[in-house]
């Protein structure tokens, strides 16, 4: 009983912790462990639950997953909401569309991005520090006032347009609104920070003596472009593709305030499930197919990643 | 658009600030839908604080009321909604000894309401209107000539018609449940049916002239009526009015009228009802009480230009607005309207998948 008494709070409560198999780095990875069980598992198994559940007339609108009998309790479910994905080509069209227009943003934001990216790393400071403030800057404005400023310039009575007219390359205002190019300008200009700044923080990097080295040995600066600089930024080129292509391919605010009625995006899909169709297990099936689709993306850039952890 | 958003911050601020106090009422109603003085009298009658919040489309409100717990005291779905939603449980009976003004409202109005809700137990009538033709008398003079009259879907339904104005912008509204019966009764088709073959049919003349339609949606068009950005629009009638209005506002020169075409259209009634889970069930009475007053029914119909159920307001209500046959048909038109048909789950299921396919051609 003495020994107990003496031994302190503190060491007690350590040595118990250590019983349990937990240290200081335990503890220290349990903060984003339960963060991602909490705002990422748990609703991942509703939507997941809700997707092999059957629609129905009632406050939540769909058949409960656990169902009181009489000799307990027994469980329903249907895979018929994911079958229906294949049945009607709607769904598979819409998956294809949102790959097409999420590769071409990526496409653009890269040929945009990769100059501009090129030019902030290549610049002495501290304008190298005012050119970074300049492309993080539009993040202090909302997204959506953002999206909203877009249709005031493309809009048939708007700005560019009025631009256009008056300097007299155009006759008849343009129509670009409502078309997927306005969608295109609209991803391109949100996720173009997302492209420059992993591009910025690779190429700033760049050792100069390699470049030197290049034209000690007789290439040109165009040859040392794509014979070095390109290759060496390889692994920014990659990941600021994947930070535009995998939220373009969800994107819902851009198709639905820019894009025309043809649009046809999975986020508009999911969106017309739940509300119109009031269909929320195929739209959670929806959901969990582009969860899929957006996994094998992830999986290609680990993959690439480890594969560059080997060589080097 | 930029009022509704205004509102809407508007809205969300108050909520911040009177969070703390219990003598509110939540209230949930479509954008651009109420007397601009109508709250600010409500809290000075009654000194119940008002956190007032907007939609622009039936189903984000059916979403919230199919979840529950949306902490709204009072809603304003549509008709049809409101069907659907009281079948799933959505609403709680009014308590009419709490509702002495409902003495107010208009006997057929209301008995017009009972399609959907049987016996007027769970809401009232807010406004109600139709969906018609908006359009831009001179875009449209310039188009098909000084004579045209608009006065029948056939300047919407027919390719050689419409495609002469698909330059100056058409729009359609985004709702099937509304755009679907119009194709089909243009076509001769009952405009409630259900049947798959004659759904079908109303979405291959949809097709037909999808070329020339600018763009879906249900509240974007008053602006750019206003504006004259479109020149055509299927709209709701108070809505095309408010862009009348704005127009001459604006004195842009933009000249807006609005009919309800010879062959008839869709009439609805905008309901107001109490969820279910409302947390203010009282002051949510007091609330809709406080709207059936025969003078704040005419003050919101003056300022937002729908018809309303209240026959007790209407000698309140201006001339003009009364006497609009685009807002107040005359006998012969209201016997050709028709009332919203509530659909089944599959052919809830059709009717959108055909929609899609008009919209994308998917």
């Amino acid at each position: 009983m003495t020994t107990l008494r003496s031994s302190s709070p503190w060491r007690l409560t350590a040595s118990g912790l250590a019983k349990l198999g937990l240290n200081g780095r335990a503890l220290v990875i349990a903060v984003p462990m339960i963060w991602l069980l909490v705002f990422f598992l748990i609703p991942f198994l509703v939507v997941l639950k809700i997707s092999v559940a059957e629609p129905m007339i009632a406050r939540p609108p769909y058949s409960p997953l656990f169902i009181e009998g009489q000799d307990g309790w027994s469980i329903k479910a249907t895979l018929g909401n994911y079958a229906y994905l294949f049945e009607d080509s709607l769904y598979i069209n819409a998956y294809l569309s949102s790959i097409k227009i999420a590769f071409f943003s990526t496409v653009f934001s890269l040929l945009i991005g990769y100059p501009m990216a090129y030019y902030i790393a290549r610049s002495p400071e501290p304008k190298r520090s005012l050119l970074l403030i300049l492309i993080v800057l539009p993040f202090w404005t909302s997204f959506l006032l953002r999206v909203y400023a877009w249709i005031g310039i493309l809009k048939g009575k708007g700005v560019l347009n009025a631009f256009l007219l008056k300097l007299g390359v155009i006759n008849e205002p343009l129509i670009i609104m409502q078309t997927d190019i306005a969608v295109y300008i609209g991803i391109v200009y949100t996720y173009l920070p997302f492209m420059i700044l992993p591009l910025y923080a690779n190429l700033v990097k760049l050792d100069d003596a390699l470049l030197e080295a290049s034209a000690d040995l007789g290439a040109g600066p165009i040859s040392t472009f794509f014979r070095i600089t390109i290759p060496l930024s390889l692994p920014g080129i990659v990941a600021g593709s994947m930070l535009v292509f995998i939220p373009a391919i969800g994107e819902f605010v851009i198709p639905a305030l820019l894009g025309g009625p043809d649009t046809l995006m999975i986020g508009k899909v999911l969106w017309t499930e739940f509300f119109s169709n009031r269909d929320w297990p195929v739209a959670s099936a929806v959901a969990i197919a582009m969860l899929v689709l957006l996994v094998i993306p992830i999986m290609l850039l680990r993959l690439a990643q480890s594969k560059q952890g080997d060589s080097a | 658009m930029k009022r509704t958003i205004l509102m809407a911050a508007a809205a969300s601020v108050a909520a911040g600030a009177v969070a703390a106090q219990d003598n509110v009422v939540n209230v949930y109603n479509w954008s651009d839908y109420i007397a601009e003085d109508t709250i600010e009298k409500f809290e000075a009658a009654t000194g119940i604080k008002v956190v007032y919040d907007v939609f622009d489309s039936n189903e984000v409100l059916e979403a919230k009321m199919l979840t529950g717990n949306s902490g709204y005291d009072v809603v304003v779905p549509t008709s049809d909604f409101l069907q659907r939603q009281i079948a799933a449980g959505a609403y709680q009976p009014l308590d009419k000894s709490k509702l002495p003004n409902l003495a107010n409202m208009d006997a057929d109005l209301m008995h017009g309401a009972e399609t959907y809700d049987p016996g007027n137990e769970y809401a009232t009538i807010y406004m109600w209107g139709t969906t018609g033709i908006g359009f831009n008398y001179g875009a449209i003079a310039e188009r098909l000539g000084e004579d045209y009259e608009v006065n029948s879907w056939s300047m919407i339904f027919e390719p050689d018609v419409i495609s002469k104005l698909a330059d100056c912008g058409v729009t359609m509204l985004d709702a099937p449940t509304e755009m679907l019966p119009a194709a089909m009764n243009y076509l001769g088709l009952d405009p409630r049916s259900t049947d798959t073959a004659d759904l079908e049919a109303g979405a291959a003349l949809l097709e037909s002239v999808r070329p020339y339609i600018r763009y879906f949606h249900s509240s974007q068009y008053i602006n750019d009526l206003a504006n004259g950005d479109v020149c055509v629009t299927v709209g709701w009638s108070g809505d095309v009015f408010q862009a009348l209005y704005r127009a001459e506002e604006a004195e842009n020169g933009v000249e807006i009228g609005y009919v309800i075409p010879d062959e008839g259209a869709l009439q609805w009634f905008d309901m107001m009802a109490i969820p279910v889970d409302a947390p203010h069930v009282d002051n949510a009475h007091t609330f809709i009480n406080f709207i059936m007053d025969a003078q704040i029914t005419a003050d919101i119909t003056n300022y937002v230009w729908y018809a309303n159920g209240n026959a007790a307001s209407l000698p309140m209500v201006d001339p003009e607005i009364t006497g609009d046959p685009g807002i107040f048909p005359t006998e012969a038109a209201s016997a050709r309207l028709w009332g919203s048909k509530v659909y089944d789950a599959r052919t809830d299921r059709t009717v959108t998948r055909l929609w899609t396919k008009v919209k994308t051609g998917q």
